[in-house]
């Protein structure tokens, strides 16, 4: 019997991966969990498993195709080890899509995400089957768009009839309704943003030989995400300088503890931890923004995202509840983490999550930068080079090492002066770490 | 407490082509359905004395007209011989055939399969007799009511062998020297060209000025036009008021613009069919039935009855299979809870003639009622390559069009030999908010009948290739 092998649901708003890598061929045995292919996402690149043990029937993807969620990817036939259930239980792993969207969602139809067009969910209870006011009803007749097209509409949500169809004579596609959703989300944005049109590009042959490479999917990702933040965040930075001279000293101390749990006692971990503890002083800047809804979204958890540099691109990986952690907990996740980005091994569980973003660019150089803060997060941390710097204290030129520090935050939700208290608290408890203790 | 589809019982009352795709989509969904019907295998009216028993019988007829025809061409062939067993066999061949397949189809699908009559004992429960005699009791999460329909019979018409309904046409008895059709519609001019064929002297009686009521009257016209030949006579605005059996046969008075008596030796009453929700104890549940007997069911198919749904004949005009087989799945995928819709931008008509009409989406005489502006535009078979070497130049290809919208295809109808199965293109060009300049501009295979719809998409821009204005 053959089973096809679909691409399943890989986190919230991932529809479509590139291929990086096939790891099996036709005619291969897989143990179940064996890993089959390689994607990358907008996020990461991940390994797909096998769902059983089986044989390999045919490879339908090849190396940087664009696949997908629920497009068939690999057929197998299964061994005789693997559980012989009914034909249509194993061949049809097709979820259930959503039910009926609540009315709420209704109402407010820029409160949440879309969810994605078959995220698995279960069916609306029997006893209630139902749900008269919010069922779906027929399109108007003479809406151009197709049965499929109509039938998807349906299922995010979207009222089909007012979708702009981009096609000749107003033909609406799948994309156009993508489009429409996605529009839908960002619109309160948008208009409080303003948009102009990118202006087309010069020839830039005219003044010598150029070069055209595709982007990599993280760039691209990278691109849109920034711009998407630079367009909607009205961004403010503030610069200051932290005395880390005697948290140098501290760090220089204790950095064996970190190496012997295998991690790295960095000022960048340091710093991680002091910014976590500032979050739970200053929660508006643990905080998103609903412009929809007209809402403040406090989070009650502190997960803070850490800026790697890797090969393939910039990636954010989370450290979840990092104000339960301490330093030394901290920096064997960053290191693992890191490494992990690095290899190209990162889950998307690794990145999702996030509430707050500290960037290091002091490892390179540099003093002050202004970071862009990654949405819808509202406030960003960005770390220079630490530098030995004369400095005056009780009237006497004294040589301390100084920590350039830049916080960017949204200033929808977080005035100058707010901005500038959390960063005095910050440089505080890194110049006296037992306010960390005392107040943290 | 959320329920698992998986864990969903579904019962289907009716084995049609509603019930049974129902029941297949359910299975398919991961539900457990119990599909119920009196016949030994699903199949319904459809199957067992509708479309497939009447479709053999009208390929029969087609080789015998063509035989005839074929002399034009230099071709003589004898009177064909009609060993009427032979033909209601191979008919018989045919049902058994397709109602087995899907027996096998059932089975495969692990679907409980049983044989007998539903009745809701309570909005949660069915009783089941069963064709032994034996009774069961069911519970099911949803249930769906696909008990089709019934032919209507004429009250005052006498309880005789020689008035026949489609059913009993069907069985073939015999060739009767002359038939009387009380009722112009598609059922009655399919079987009336059968009984011709083979040798009847067939008349038909319609009330209505037109035959084909609701079709569009360019269409009919083709129609008409063959059936004049071929038909002994036919009554339009003429009603019958009494039908009396005699020795002779039925002696039938007309009324109306054809006034007399005449005596045939059967009558075919086919003047139309009605839902057939009687029997299955709806009273005891809160399911509403309108005026005119159909189940009132909303977009998902779903009855005032939160668990109950109803499709296909039961459910709404039109009465046709595969409006049923759509609502079937529709109302399949309801119950899992997946966001579904009955959606429908065309459904096609065919009546399976000769020539065959077809149509979908809206004719040009439902757009004028409408007050709608619409641009039709027609193209002659007469100017088709491959009509002409055919030998059927009589066929029209006509397109009805949104002149404000593109001329977005609205509706699509024709009259010809192979109409019913070129419609198909009519349909999904308008699923698809098709407009002229797709079809014009979809090369279409020469020299085929379905160049006819590229041509009249042409014409929607003033110029067709072969046939000016």
């Amino acid at each position: 019997m053959s089973t096809e092998f679909k691409l399943p649901e890989l986190g919230e708003n991932i529809e479509t991966i590139q291929v990086t890598r096939v790891l099996v061929s036709p005619g291969d045995s897989v143990v179940a969990d064996q890993p089959l292919l390689e994607v990358e996402t907008d996020k990461a690149t991940i390994e797909v498993p096998a769902d059983n043990a089986g044989t390999v029937d045919s490879v339908l993807v090849s190396d940087g195709d664009e696949v997908s969620v629920g497009q068939v990817m690999l057929t197998f036939t299964d061994s005789a080890a693997a559980p012989t259930a009914a034909p249509t239980a194993e061949t049809e792993p097709e979820p259930a899509p959503d039910p009926v969207p609540p009315t709420s969602d209704i109402r407010h139809p820029t409160s949440s995400l879309l969810p994605p067009p078959s995220s698995p969910s279960p069916a609306p209870p029997t006893s209630d089957l139902r749900l008269p006011t919010s069922s779906p009803s027929p399109t108007p007749y003479n809406v151009p768009a197709a049965p499929s097209v109509r039938r998807f509409a349906r299922e995010i949500g979207i009222d089909v009839t007012v979708v702009t169809g981009s096609g000749p004579n107003g033909r609406i596609s799948i994309d156009d309704v993508k489009t429409h959703a996605k529009q839908r989300n960002e619109a309160p944005a948008l208009v409080a943003a303003g948009s102009i049109a990118t202006p087309p590009l010069p020839d830039f042959e005219k003044w010598g030989a150029v070069e055209r490479k595709k982007m990599a999917v993280i760039r691209r990702k990278t691109a849109e995400h920034m711009s998407l933040s630079w367009g909607q965040v009205p961004h403010v930075t503030i610069f200051d300088k932290a005395d880390i001279t005697e948290l140098d000293v501290l760090r220089k101390r204790y950095a064996d503890h970190a190496v012997e749990a295998g991690g790295k006692l960095t000022m960048a971990v340091m710093v991680c931890k002091v910014v976590a503890a500032a979050l739970k002083r200053f929660p508006q800047f643990n905080a998103s923004i609903d412009m929809g809804t007209r809402e403040i979204i406090y989070k009650q958890y502190v997960n803070l995202g850490v800026a790697v540099s890797t090969e393939r691109g910039l990636v954010v990986p989370v450290i979840h509840n990092a104000d339960q952690k301490n330093m030394v907990a901290i920096s064997v996740e960053i290191s693992a983490l890191a490494q992990k980005a690095r290899d190209g091994k990162i889950q998307l569980d690794d990145l999702e999550g996030g509430t707050f973003t500290v960037t290091n660019l002091g490892r390179i150089c540099g003093t002050y930068f202004t970071p862009i803060i990654n949405y819808p997060e509202v406030a960003i941390l960005g770390i220079g080079r630490a530098q030995p710097e004369a400095i005056v204290r009780d009237g006497q030129i004294e040589m301390r090492t100084m920590l350039p520090l830049s916080l960017s935050f949204d200033h929808r939700l977080i005035d100058g002066s707010d901005g500038a208290r959390f960063l005095g608290w910050i440089i505080d408890a890194i110049q006296e770490p037992l306010l960390l203790s005392l107040q943290g | 407490m959320e329920t698992d589809v998986n864990s969903k019982h579904i019962v289907v009352i009716g084995g049609g082509p509603g019930g049974y795709p129902a029941a297949f989509h359910a299975a398919d969904l991961g539900m457990q359905v119990t599909l119920i019907d009196d016949a030994p295998n699903p199949g319904g009216v459809c199957l067992y004395r509708g479309c497939i028993p009447s479709k053999a019988l009208l390929h029969a007829a087609a080789f015998i007209n063509e035989a005839s025809e074929i002399a034009e061409w230099g071709i003589t062939v004898s009177k064909p011989q009609i060993d009427l067993d032979k033909l209601r066999a191979r008919k018989e061949a045919v049902i058994a055939k397709l109602t087995g397949g899907l027996g096998q189809l059932t089975k495969q699908r692990k679907i409980t399969y049983l044989q007998g009559r539903a009745r809701f004992a309570d909005p949660k429960t069915l009783t089941v007799t069963m064709s032994d005699g034996t009774t069961q009791t069911l519970t099911f999460d949803a249930a769906i009511i696909a008990t089709g329909s019934q032919p209507i019979h004429l009250p005052f018409a006498p309880d005789s062998p020689r008035v026949l309904d489609s059913t009993t046409a069907l069985d073939l008895a015999d060739i009767p020297a002359s038939m009387l059709l009380v009722g112009g519609g598609y059922i009655g001019l399919e079987l009336g060209q059968v009984y011709a064929s083979l040798g009847s002297r067939v008349t038909v009686v319609e009330m209505m000025p037109a035959l084909l009521p609701g079709a569009d009257a360019a269409l009919v016209r083709v129609l008409a036009a063959k059936l004049k030949k071929q038909f002994e006579a036919i009554h339009l605005k003429t009603r019958v008021a009494a039908l009396d059996e005699t020795p002779e046969g039925i002696a039938v008075r007309f009324e109306g613009k054809h006034e007399g008596s005449e005596t045939f030796d059967k009558i075919l009453v086919a003047v139309g069919r009605r839902p057939d929700a009687g029997n299955v104890g709806l009273e005891n549940t809160g399911v509403v039935v309108d005026e005119k007997g159909f189940i009132t069911v909303d977009a998902q198919r779903r009855t005032a009855e939160p668990a109950i749904y109803a499709i296909g004949d039961v459910a709404g005009q039109p009465m046709l299979a595969h409006k049923a087989t759509y609502e079937g799945k529709v109302a399949a995928e309801a119950i899992a809870g997946m966001k579904t819709v009955y959606d429908p931008k065309a459904i096609p008509g065919v009546v399976f003639t000769d020539p065959e009409i077809a149509w979908c989406g809206l004719t040009e005489a439902e757009a004028k009622a409408a007050g709608r502006d619409v641009k039709v535009t027609s193209f002659p078979w007469a100017a088709s390559g491959r009509a002409t070497t055919l030998g059927r130049s009589d066929g029209v290809t006509r397109l009805v069009l949104d002149p404000t919208d593109n001329h977005r295809v609205l509706g699509v109808g024709m009259a010809g030999p192979g109409a019913g199965e070129l419609i198909a293109e009519g349909t999904l060009a308008i699923e698809m908010g098709a407009v002229a300049d797709d079809l014009a501009w979809t090369i279409h295979p020469h020299p085929t009948l379905s160049e006819t719809v590229m041509e009249a998409a042409e014409s929607a821009m003033g110029h067709s290739i072969h046939y000016t204005r």
